[in-house]
C-alpha cells in the first residue's frame, strides 16, 4: 500500500489551508462540477432525480447483501467468455498477482487508465521494480506521475495544480520550452502516450462496474485512452474492488445516469467502455488475455459491520468532495491516503486502520452536506459518528484510541451537566473568575464585558484566536425564570 | 410595544427545552421564545432540572456518556404535551439521534420515540402546530434587512427549510436580503471548531463574507451556537451586524 500519512492530517491541513493556489484551485475546479451537477438535478427533475438515487441505492444493498452469490456468478461468466478471474485478499496478494502475469508474459512497458484501487494498492513501484515501465494516460494521472505526487480528487486527481504548474512541469519533465496553453499541453501528453499505447504488451484498467450476469467490465472516461488501454495491448488486466460488482447490465443503466452527472455535471461521459474477456477468434483486434482482479484489502471488514457497509455502496463521484466545506479549503493530499474527502474520511481508516486515521473522522462539522449529494444517498455523516463511537468507546484495542484526556473531559462534562447543582455551581465559579479577570488575567475581556477577546485557556483559546466569544451573562435562563418568568401572565 | 395576549390556542401547553447554550450565555433568546409563544396562547412551562441534551459528548463519539443526559431528558420532559427547542441541533438531538442512542433498549427507545414524536424547533412549532401564517400576529415589527442562515442540522437532520423564511417574510417592515451561500456550514460544528481551529475559521470567514456582502443589518438563525460562532468572527472584524435568534425577531419587546 501507498505510504500512509493521515496521522498527519492537522499538519498537513493547515499547511494545506495557507496554500492560496490550492484554494483557487478548489474553487474552480470543484465548485464548477457541483454547479454542472446542480444544472442535471434541475434538469432530471429533483422529483425524479430522487427516485434514481433510491434505485441505485437499493442495487448496491441487494449486491453487498448478497456479494458471494454475486462474485461466483460473476467468476462464471468472466471464465465463460474466455477471461480469468483473480480474488486477492490484499494490497500484497493483488500486486503478486499482476507482477506473475507481466513476469511471465515478458511484459516491458504497461499502460494505465486511471485506477484508485491501483494507487490504493501502489502497484506501480510495483511493477517498476520488476523492469515495467508504466505510464499512466489518464492526463490528470499522467501529470502526477510526472510530478511523481498522488492524486487529490477522485475524478480529477491533479486538481491541485494550476495550468502554470502543468506547463513548468512538462517542460522540466519532458524538456519541450514552457508553453500554458492548454490546448498545447494535452497535445503534447497525446503524442508522448500515443507511441506508449502503440508498444505497451500490457493495459491496465480500473473499473467503474463489474457486470456479474455477463463478466462484462465498465469503464467510463473522457479521453479515449480507457479504451485504448484496454483494448491495443495484448494483454487487459482490469484491477478493482470486490464491491463494484453489480447484477445486471439493466442494473448499469442507472447507473450510467447517474455517474456522470453526480461527478462532472455530465449527461454522459464522451467513452462508455464495456469489455467482455478477451478478443474472440473473429475479433480484428484486441488482446489475447483477459484478467479480473478483485481486491478484498480491507472491505470484508467493512462488509461485516452494519453501521460502514454502506460506504461500499460508493461511486466514486467525488461530489461529496466537491460540496465539502472542509474539502474545499484543504484539498484531497491532507487526508493522508488514497481516498480524501467525506467518503474517504470513512474509507480510510476502515482500511488502514482506524488509530492511525482516527483525526480523519473528527475533521468534519457533520453538516450532512455530503449525504445531500451522494446519488446512492450513502449517510456519511452517521457513519463518521460511528467512527468516533469506536474511536472512543469500542471494546476492541486497535480501534478505541481517544486519549485520556477526552475521555476525562466527556466524563467531567457529563457529570456537570448531570446535575443541576453542580453545574449551578460551576457557572458561579465561571462568573466569578470573569468578574476577578484583572487580577486573575485568563482572558481579556472589552470594556462593556459583553465579549471575550482573548482566552488563555484552552480549548477556549482555539476559539479566541480567531473569533470573539461572548462573556457570561449576569443571569442564566434558569435564573430569570425563577424570578420573572415562571407565573404565566409575566 | 403594547401587545395583547393572543388567545387563539387556549388549550396547547408546550414546555420549553431551551438548551444549555441559551440558558448560560443567551438568556434573552429563552426570554423571547416564551413570550411569542405566550402571544399565542400557549401556556409555557420550564422543568428547572433540564441542562445539555447530549450532543457535545454523542458528536465526540462518547454515546454512553451521552445516554446519561439523554435519560435526564427523557425523564423531565415525559409529561409533557409538546416540547419545543429553540434550536435545529438540539431539537435533531432529540428527535433523531435519541433514536440511534437507544437503538437497542426497547424500553427507552419507546421513551425516546414518545419524545420525539411531541419535540419541535421553535419555527417548526410555530408554524406547523401553531399553524402561524403571518407574523404580524406576534405584533413584532423590525426596522432594516435582515439576511437567514439555515443552520445544517435544522436543514438537513430535520427538514425544516421553509418554516423559519415564512415567518421571516411576514415580520412587518422587515426587508429580507438574499444571503449566498446560505447553506453551507458557518464551521461551528461543536468540538470541530476547537480541534481544527484551522478549517473552522476558513468557513466562518467565508461565511460572513457572504453575510457582509449581503447588505443586511441583522443575521438571524434558529440556532445560537452557530450565531456565536458567526457572530463572534463578525464582531472581531469589528462589523455592526447583529445577530440575533428567530424568537427574537418575533419578540416585539426584544430590541
Amino acid at each position: 500500500m501507498p505510504e500512509i500519512k493521515t496521522q498527519d492530517f492537522s499538519a498537513a491541513s493547515v499547511a494545506a489551508i495557507q496554500n492560496p493556489k490550492l484554494r483557487r484551485a478548489l474553487d474552480r475546479v470543484a465548485s464548477g462540477f457541483e454547479v454542472a451537477r446542480l444544472d442535471r438535478v434541475a434538469e432530471a427533475t429533483p422529483k425524479v432525480w430522487e427516485d434514481w438515487k433510491q434505485q441505485a441505492r437499493d442495487i448496491k444493498a441487494h449486491t453487498n447483501e448478497h456479494l458471494d452469490y454475486y462474485l461466483d456468478l460473476l467468476h462464471t461468466n468472466v471464465t465463460a467468455a474466455g477471461g480469468q478471474l483473480h480474488f486477492a485478499k490484499d494490497a500484497d496478494q493483488a500486486n503478486e498477482i499482476v507482477a506473475h502475469i507481466a513476469r511471465t508474459r515478458n511484459v516491458k512497458i504497461a499502460t494505465k487508465s486511471k485506477s484508485m484501487v491501483s494507487e490504493e494498492l501502489a502497484l506501480n513501484p510495483v511493477l517498476e521494480s520488476i523492469g515495467v515501465e508504466v505510464w499512466e494516460t489518464d492526463l490528470g494521472e499522467y501529470i502526477i506521475q510526472l510530478a511523481e505526487e498522488t492524486p487529490s480528487h477522485l475524478v480529477a486527481p491533479a486538481l491541485h495544480k494550476s495550468k502554470e504548474d502543468v506547463a513548468e512541469l512538462f517542460s522540466e519533465k519532458l524538456g519541450i520550452p514552457y508553453d500554458e496553453d492548454i490546448y498545447h499541453m494535452a497535445a503534447t501528453a497525446r503524442e508522448v502516450l500515443r507511441d506508449k499505447f502503440m508498444e505497451a504488451d500490457l493495459g491496465i484498467s480500473g473499473a467503474n462496474f463489474v457486470v456479474a450476469e455477463t463478466g462484462t467490465l465498465v469503464i467510463i472516461t473522457n479521453e479515449g485512452n480507457g479504451r485504448l488501454s484496454t483494448s491495443a495491448p495484448r494483454i487487459h488486466i482490469g484491477i478493482t474492488g470486490m464491491e463494484k460488482v453489480i447484477p445486471s447490465l439493466q442494473d448499469l443503466s442507472i447507473f450510467l445516469r447517474l455517474l456522470p452527472r453526480s461527478a462532472t455535471g455530465q449527461r454522459i461521459t464522451s467513452y462508455v467502455s464495456m469489455t467482455t474477456g478477451p478478443r474472440r477468434s473473429d475479433d480484428e483486434d484486441g488482446p489475447e488475455e483477459f484478467h479480473l482482479v478483485l481486491v478484498d484489502n480491507g472491505r470484508s471488514r467493512m462488509l461485516a459491520d452494519p453501521n460502514l457497509r454502506e460506504a461500499l455502496y460508493c461511486i466514486r463521484c467525488g461530489a461529496c468532495l466537491n460540496i465539502c466545506p472542509v474539502y474545499a479549503r484543504i484539498g484531497g493530499h491532507a487526508y493522508g491516503w488514497v481516498y480524501p474527502g467525506p467518503i474517504g474520511a470513512v474509507v480510510s481508516p476502515m482500511l488502514v486502520g482506524l488509530k492511525q486515521a482516527k483525526e480523519l473522522p473528527q475533521a468534519s462539522s457533520l453538516c450532512g452536506a455530503c449525504r445531500e449529494v451522494c446519488p446512492i444517498k450513502i449517510d456519511i455523516p452517521r457513519m463518521l459518528l460511528d467512527l468516533r463511537n469506536k474511536t472512543a468507546e469500542s471494546p476492541d484495542r486497535n480501534l478505541r484510541s481517544a486519549s485520556k484526556s477526552e475521555r476525562a473531559l466527556a466524563g467531567l462534562y457529563v457529570k456537570l451537566m448531570g446535575s443541576p447543582r453542580l453545574l449551578g455551581m460551576a457557572v458561579w465559579f465561571a462568573n466569578l473568575l470573569q468578574k476577578m479577570e484583572r487580577i486573575l488575567p485568563f482572558s481579556h475581556l472589552t470594556k462593556d464585558r459583553k465579549w471575550i477577546k482573548k482566552s488563555l485557556v484552552p480549548p477556549l483559546s482555539k476559539w479566541t484566536r480567531s473569533r470573539d466569544l461572548p462573556a457570561l451573562p449576569k443571569r442564566t435562563f434558569h435564573d430569570i425564570w425563577k424570578k420573572d418568568l415562571s407565573r404565566d401572565d409575566s | 410595544m403594547e401587545v395583547t395576549s393572543l388567545t387563539q390556542n387556549p388549550s396547547i401547553s408546550a414546555d420549553l427545552y431551551v438548551t444549555c447554550i441559551i440558558d448560560q450565555l443567551y438568556p434573552e433568546v429563552g426570554v423571547s421564545a416564551v413570550k411569542v409563544l405566550r402571544r399565542m396562547g400557549v401556556t409555557v412551562g420550564f422543568p428547572k432540572d433540564q441542562t445539555c441534551c447530549g450532543q457535545p459528548v454523542y458528536n465526540t463519539g462518547f454515546n454512553n456518556q451521552a445516554r446519561v443526559l439523554a435519560k435526564r431528558v427523557l425523564e423531565q420532559f415525559r409529561d409533557s404535551e409538546y416540547v419545543v427547542v429553540p434550536s435545529g441541533s438540539c431539537a435533531a438531538t432529540i428527535r433523531v439521534f435519541y433514536l440511534e442512542l437507544f437503538a437497542d433498549d426497547p424500553g427507552l427507545l419507546a421513551e425516546a420515540k414518545a419524545l420525539a414524536s411531541k419535540t419541535y424547533e421553535f419555527s417548526e412549532f410555530l408554524v406547523n402546530v401553531l399553524n402561524i401564517e403571518d407574523a404580524s400576529v406576534f405584533g413584532a415589527a423590525h426596522q432594516g434587512s435582515v439576511t437567514y442562515h439555515p443552520s445544517c442540522h435544522l436543514l438537513r437532520e430535520l427538514g425544516i427549510k421553509t418554516e423559519p423564511m415564512k415567518l421571516l417574510s411576514t415580520v412587518p417592515g422587515l426587508e429580507k436580503k438574499e444571503l449566498e451561500g446560505a447553506e453551507i456550514c458557518c464551521g461551528f460544528g461543536g468540538t470541530f471548531s476547537v480541534k481544527f481551529p484551522h478549517i473552522s475559521e476558513g468557513m466562518v470567514s467565508d461565511k460572513i463574507a457572504n453575510v457582509q456582502a449581503s447588505g443586511a443589518s441583522t443575521l438571524v438563525a434558529c440556532d445560537m451556537s452557530c450565531l456565536m460562532n458567526m457572530g463572534g468572527a463578525l464582531n472581531r472584524q469589528g462589523s455592526d451586524i447583529k445577530v440575533r435568534h428567530l424568537a427574537q425577531i418575533l419578540d416585539a419587546d426584544s430590541d
